[in-house]
């Protein structure tokens, strides 16, 4: 992305640059002055100082200094917030710093158009940037309620609360007592426990019957084709708590409630849908005669499902297995009812944690797990690339 | 002769009685289940510790189900196959178990233990019996708690529950518990009715209007709560300026949690916490059960649990002997829903009346709710 | 094959038609195939349908009321309605309610015919108490009559007739087979009672009153009916029996076992039987006619009553009618619960559709990376998502705490945002929002992006390119995500629960609360299988228009 220019940059004139900045900068002075009081001041100041910031650092000290440049207008910034608002400020004027000083030369220097194509009239240039904040605002949507969470886990109170001390950043607000609970509590420990022995057996049995029965639905010639994929998908489509309720009678009257293969024969039925999607989904662009080559030069059924057809479909059965993985992991309604005290999983304790007493325990085990599941993601990724790399396709 | 033979027989069983209890004919484990947090909590450290550190080699399994203890021991009792051994369940609920028969019946004075003066148990338990398979633990009350500082300048603070309805004296959002029990009673109460007569005016078509009516002057104004720990987080949060919860929770957002919270006491309902044992549990479990159970329920272990938490022990003799909270050391009495000064005006619920008219009074309320 | 010269039909390597050899051929891999899919369509019925179906079934289930009351559901039959039944209900009822509360199956009766009549479960629960009382009058006086009758052993001789008196198989296999219906188990093994044939003549009250005692002391108790004395009801029986003049000339010649106690018996003056009396001395709401109709109304073992009320009407002696409008909640639920899965699933496209485009036309490297901010709230708890929403959307939360910081909104006029239908949706909809993205973003890579380019350099605009050519390619991601998003949505509970208050419940809260709190489980499966119906109709709609296999995950 960032090897290659589509188009070459050009210097832009300071009459188009510095109003832009200066109408960046009054959009965060009417945030500011509101706070502060005025929101017509707050306009006005931000975009007269985000002007002579803009002039000073294009016009004045220009590209051959930009690094010190930037340097100085983050620490404006810095100052400018510790001044206004204290620590808190501190963090905010850091933010802003960074943004400014980028967005100085990014508008000043037309860098914005390096990688567009050179054809684009400037109206698909804002409308291009402009979707691409739509964008970003929607992916904050996604994102922020994790990243709010996780400095409640270290409260040194137990509510959900952000305390005016936590505010202050004082750090008699934050504790990591939370964190201790979570290690040092015996109900916790066998929570996560019994997660981490109920999810992978239910995986496991989702994924071996699921990618069976997903070969099996891919041929041709099934009858009842569509009968049996609705039944087999119904346990994605049938509200939860009508299948919690459902298996917990039934599950009682055949003596598997409040056993541990009853919790995973129940979660390994919510996982087995979305083996089959994915399974499914991938076999449809097999190339069936591959087996048929394979059937050919003698392989019997069994080495060509393992040594053929197995490596292919791999992905869709590793991403429906973590699907089913997930949909075990953070299942509560389904094991409050057929799970009994022995089978207390991590979302259970954290159900009853938050009826019972609410405590930010349950924030920082989500915590642990967001932490997690990042490196895990990562870790994917990056094996993803290096794998490419190695077979010599270009990562994009 | 006669005589000897009489004492023989009389020593021959008492042999065989004692023998029956031994710990070889004992379960070794237990499934307790009660309701969680902080009140599991001192559960466990007043009753289960001790008891199994006097009986090394038995173990404990706390479930906290006890939520839907009855839905669970109807669907177990259904499928014949009764996983648990011990439930704490409100008074409302054993009555409907024993009821069902889903409880086992329980004989007080033979089966627990006496108070330390004699006093036998049913007598020391007293009204509070309110079913055959009911064994009381606690007294507790669900009452009102608000903000101190959200009190307005200049005004005194709330004293009545009828405040609660003084949107004008007190502006602000309140908490309330997401079902017509308690509530309509308030309502009622501080639409003019006498108490006595609450449950007379509710019977009626135009009394639970009445009580919606009233109830309808504050709707916009109120946050419904299910879960007992809604209203601490909502207090916590300024989010309420008052709202109705266990008066235990409120005790741990003021004394443990040093919220700027202060209690409520006046027309605070009353309600009872209890074990039951389930009907139809084996002979070694219910042993075991009913060897903890005495134990778990003499007078100085229900006074211990007192210092975990604020609810009052359910036994008479049990009340002098409440301490100090287990880590804070300030004196347990004075916050007791039970104490004297707290129990000025106190509201009675009536089990056998919610038991008839709770779903169609339900279906009313959630239908009012809803629109 | 080696016979050039053959003209028979074509055949195959081994001499067998090809018609039929490619017909196995395919039969074997149709065998196949559902081999491969057995296993796992078996472990779904088991541990999946069987359940929901058996669960469903409880909507129109109604056998209580058939098994507690047999006899009175009878009697009941000819019943006009018009005034408190007659004398002759009500004795069904004693014997029936006297057999119920040794059982204690009568307040579960009480409370399943609460549902419809408030105050029939305190009606069971303190007349179930007073059915012993109600028949000690008659033990009473029969057994100062002759204290042979306080003699659980003269019981058995005489009401089994004797050694080799000719047994009345049936009627004991019927006490058997409704003790069985009543306590809802089988039992096992023989009993050890039969009652006589010629007695159960005489006295047809006493044998079947009996015979109940006698199967519920030994299948029941687990005791032996040697040992017990019967049960009052039983001696009310007897007296019943004795009313009737019939018995008395009856009992002059019978010479089976206690014969003579019997005939003292019948001479004597014996307490006047009047259980219509009795019963509302008990409760004077066994003179209501109206609790009278709801039993007769729903004593048939299938009752259409719970989807009745599922949809807000109620049976009524004038027919089936709305239920009165304080009373109506499931009609507005059922409406919210589709307009909020409505709005949940229109804002997950608008919100859904930029980022799977986006995420579709960036270079897979930083389409990767973002794809893992999609898929970080995914695996994080339901739980914790929710709680934060609540952090974030209350008064004192942290989106009106900056928006007041920022001056945008006052302090007292702070926004409200949660314990309403819009924190549901917002919720909701971040919750739901990657289902959206998943099926979008794997339906827009296999667009081509030269298809774009080749509508603009033909003379289209923007709008149109993308309007024209793009957006018709990617229908089939949008329909994928709206109906996962919308089955999804619909049957939610724990988010609604949190953040919805009174106004952004859904209807699955409902069942909920049936199921844990009101143990209303008839309703609570008749609401379900509406739900149900609805979604199985909308996954039959969408399989019509997309089909199953182009849902794509990932």
């Amino acid at each position: 992305m960032n090897g290659f220019t589509l188009t070459p940059v050009e210097t832009k004139p300071l009459s188009f640059a510095l109003p832009v900045i200066g109408a960046a900068g009054a959009f965060v002075g009417l945030f500011v002055g509101t706070a502060h009081g005025s929101g017509l001041m707050g306009i006005a100041v931000g975009a007269v100082a985000l002007m002579v910031l803009g002039y000073i650092a294009l016009a004045v000290f220009g590209l051959g200094q930009e690094k010190i440049t930037r340097w100085g207008v983050i620490a404006l910034f810095i100052v400018a917030g510790v001044l206004l608002a204290g620590v808190p400020g501190f963090v905010l004027g850091l933010l802003f710093g960074l943004f400014f000083s980028w967005f100085i030369f990014w508008i000043g220097e037309g860098r914005y158009r390096a990688n567009l194509a050179p054809y684009l009239t400037s109206g698909q240039v804002l409308w291009h940037y402009t979707f691409r904040v739509i964008c970003g605002a929607i992916f904050v949507f996604l994102i922020t309620p994790i990243l709010v969470v996780m400095p409640l886990s270290f409260n040194a109170q137990n509510f959900f609360t952000f305390t005016p001390e936590m505010l202050r950043f004082d750090p008699a607000g934050y504790s990591l007592k939370h964190y201790k609970d979570f290690f040092t509590s015996n109900e916790w420990q066998q929570a996560l426990r019994n997660s981490l022995m109920i999810a992978p057996a239910a995986t496991l049995l989702s994924v071996s019957f699921g990618t069976l029965a997903a070969i099996g639905l891919s041929s041709e010639h099934v009858p009842f084709r569509r009968a049996i994929m609705a039944i087999l998908i119904s346990p994605m489509i049938v509200p939860l708590i009508i299948s919690a309720a459902g298996m917990y009678f039934f599950y009682s009257r055949i003596g598997l409630q409040g056993t541990y293969f009853g919790v995973v024969l129940a979660h390994a039925a919510l996982g087995i849908p979305f083996v089959i999607i994915t399974v499914t989904a991938t076999l449809v662009g097999f190339d069936r005669s591959l087996t048929r080559a394979a059937a050919n030069m003698g392989a019997d059924p069994v080495t060509t499902f393992f040594r053929v057809q197995m490596p292919l479909i791999l992905p869709g059965v590793i991403s429906g297995g973590l699907f089913a993985f997930i949909t075990s992991f953070d299942e509560v309604v389904v094991v409050l009812f057929v799970g009994s005290a022995n089978q207390q999983t991590l979302p259970w304790e954290m159900f009853t944690g938050l009826r019972e007493q609410i405590s930010p325990t349950i924030l920082a085990v989500a915590t642990i797990l967001v932490v997690i599941s990042i490196a895990l993601l990562s870790t994917l990724e990056y094996l993803r690339r290096r794998s490419e790399r190695l077979r010599g396709m270009s990562p994009g | 002769m006669k005589l000897t033979k009489t004492l023989l027989a009389t020593t021959a069983l008492t042999v065989a009685a004692g023998t029956a209890v031994t710990a070889q004919d004992m379960a070794n484990s237990m499934t307790i289940v009660s309701w969680g947090g902080a009140y599991q909590a001192s559960q466990d450290n007043a009753y289960v510790q001790p008891y199994l550190a006097a009986n090394p080699g038995v173990s404990a399994t706390w479930d906290e189900s006890s939520a839907e203890a009855v839905a669970k021991l109807r669907a177990m009792n259904e499928a014949g196959n009764i996983t648990w051994d011990l439930v704490d369940v409100v008074a409302s609920d054993s009555m409907r178990l024993c009821d069902e028969g889903l409880a086992m019946e329980i004989d007080h004075d033979e089966m627990l233990a006496a108070a330390p003066d004699g006093t036998s148990a049913s007598d020391d338990f007293g009204d509070l019996i309110v079913s055959d398979c009911f064994i009381p633990q606690i007294v507790y009350s669900t009452t009102f708690g608000y903000r101190t500082d959200m009190v307005p300048a200049g005004t005194e603070p709330p004293s009545t529950v009828c405040d609660v309805f003084d949107l004008a004296k007190y502006p602000g959002k309140r908490s309330l518990q997401k079902r017509p029990i308690d509530n309509m009673e308030w309502a009622l109460y501080c639409d003019g009715v006498a108490k006595d007569e609450i449950y007379d005016v509710l019977g009626t078509e135009e009394g639970v209007e009445r009580a919606l009516a009233k109830l309808g002057t504050i709707k916009d104004q109120v946050v419904w709560w299910s879960a007992g720990a809604e209203t601490p987080q909502l207090l916590a949060d300024g989010e309420v300026f008052m709202g109705s919860t266990f008066n235990g929770r409120l005790f741990s957002a003021i004394a443990e949690q040093n919220q700027p919270i202060a209690m409520l006491w006046d027309m605070q309902s009353f309600d009872l916490d209890g074990w039951i044992v389930p009907a139809g549990l084996p002979a070694d479990r219910l042993a075991r059960v009913m060897d903890f159970l005495k134990f778990a329920t003499d007078t100085q272990r229900l006074a211990d649990q007192a210092a975990y938490i604020s609810y009052g022990p359910a036994r008479t003799s049990s009340a002098p002997l409440v301490g100090k909270h287990a880590d804070l050391g300030i004196d347990m009495a004075p916050h007791m829903p039970t104490d004297p000064a707290n129990a000025g005006n106190v509201h009675i619920y009536d089990y056998e009346w919610w038991a008839d008219n709770r779903d169609d009074l339900d279906a009313k309320f959630q239908s009012w709710l809803a629109q | 094959m080696s016979d050039s010269t053959h003209t028979g039909p074509m055949l195959a390597a081994d001499g067998t038609p090809l018609k039929r050899s490619l017909r196995r051929a395919l039969r074997a891999q149709k065998m196949r195939a559902l081999a491969l899919i057995a296993p796992l369509l078996i472990f779904v019925l088991l541990t999946f349908i069987a359940p929901i179906v058996d669960m469903l079934f409880r909507s129109v289930e109604n056998q209580i009321v058939g098994n507690t009351l047999p006899m009175t559901v009878e009697e009941l039959r000819d019943w006009d309605a018009a005034d408190t039944p007659d004398e002759q209900v009500f004795r069904a009822l004693f014997f029936d309610l006297f057999l119920a509360a040794e059982a204690k199956e009568h307040t579960k009766l009480g409370s399943r015919l609460n549902y419809e009549e408030s105050g029939i479960s305190s009606l069971f629960r303190t007349s179930g108490r007073d059915m012993s009382d109600i028949g000690e009058v008659f033990q009473d006086a029969l057994e100062e009559i002759d204290p042979a009758f306080e003699e659980a052993a003269t019981w058995v001789e005489m009401m089994s007739g004797g050694a080799g008196a000719e047994p009345n198989e049936r009627l004991m296999s019927n006490q058997i087979a409704r003790m069985e219906a009543l306590e809802a188990t089988t039992f096992s093994g023989d009993a050890e009672f039969v009652p006589g044939a010629a007695i159960s003549d005489i006295l047809p009250n006493t044998a079947r009153a009996y015979a109940a005692f006698a199967a519920f002391t030994q299948f029941v108790d687990g005791k032996s009916v040697t040992k017990e004395e019967p049960w009052e009801a039983v001696y009310a029986a007897l007296a019943l029996d004795l009313e009737d003049p019939a018995t008395k000339t009856a009992l002059a010649t019978y010479s089976g076992p206690a014969a003579e106690s019997l005939r003292a018996a019948a001479a004597a003056q014996l307490p006047p039987i009047a259980m219509r009396d009795a019963f509302i001395e008990s409760n004077k709401d066994w003179a209501k006619v109206n609790f009278w109709e709801t039993i007769k109304t729903y004593s048939p073992p299938y009752t259409t009553g719970y989807f009745l009320n599922a949809v807000d009407m109620e049976k009524t002696p004038q027919g089936i009618a709305l239920r009165s409008e304080d009373e109506r909640i499931y009609g507005i639920l059922f409406q919210r619960t589709m307009f909020m899965s409505l709005m949940i699933t229109f804002s997950c496209v608008a919100l859904g559709y930029p980022v799977a485009w986006i995420l579709a036309n960036l270079p897979s490297r930083t389409a990767n990376l973002l794809m893992i901010l999609v898929l970080l709230p995914f695996w994080t708890s339901l739980l914790v998502r929710t709680s934060a929403w609540k952090v974030m959307l209350q008064q004192q939360g942290v989106i009106n705490d900056v928006l007041v910081w920022l001056g945008l909104v006052a302090d007292e006029n702070r926004l409200v945002m949660i314990n309403n239908q819009f924190g549901t949706i917002v919720a909701m909809t971040h919750i739901l929002l990657p289902f959206m993205i998943l099926p979008m973003y794997s339906v827009m890579q296999t667009i081509p992006p030269t298809y774009l380019r080749a509508a603009k350099s033909l003379g289209a605009n923007n709008w149109t390119a993308f309007w024209r050519v793009y957006f018709p390619q990617s229908v089939p991601g949008i329909g994928a995500g709206s109906i996962l998003v919308f089955i999804l949505a619909i049957g939610y509970y724990i988010t609604p629960e949190i953040v919805g208050g009174t106004t952004g419940t859904f209807i699955s809260n409902r069942i909920a609360y049936h199921i844990s709190s009101s143990l209303n489980w008839g309703l609570a499966a008749a609401l379900g299988t509406i739900l149900l119906a609805v979604v199985l109709i909308l996954y039959w709609a969408y399989d019509k228009i997309v089909g199953i296999d182009n849902v794509k995950l990932g």
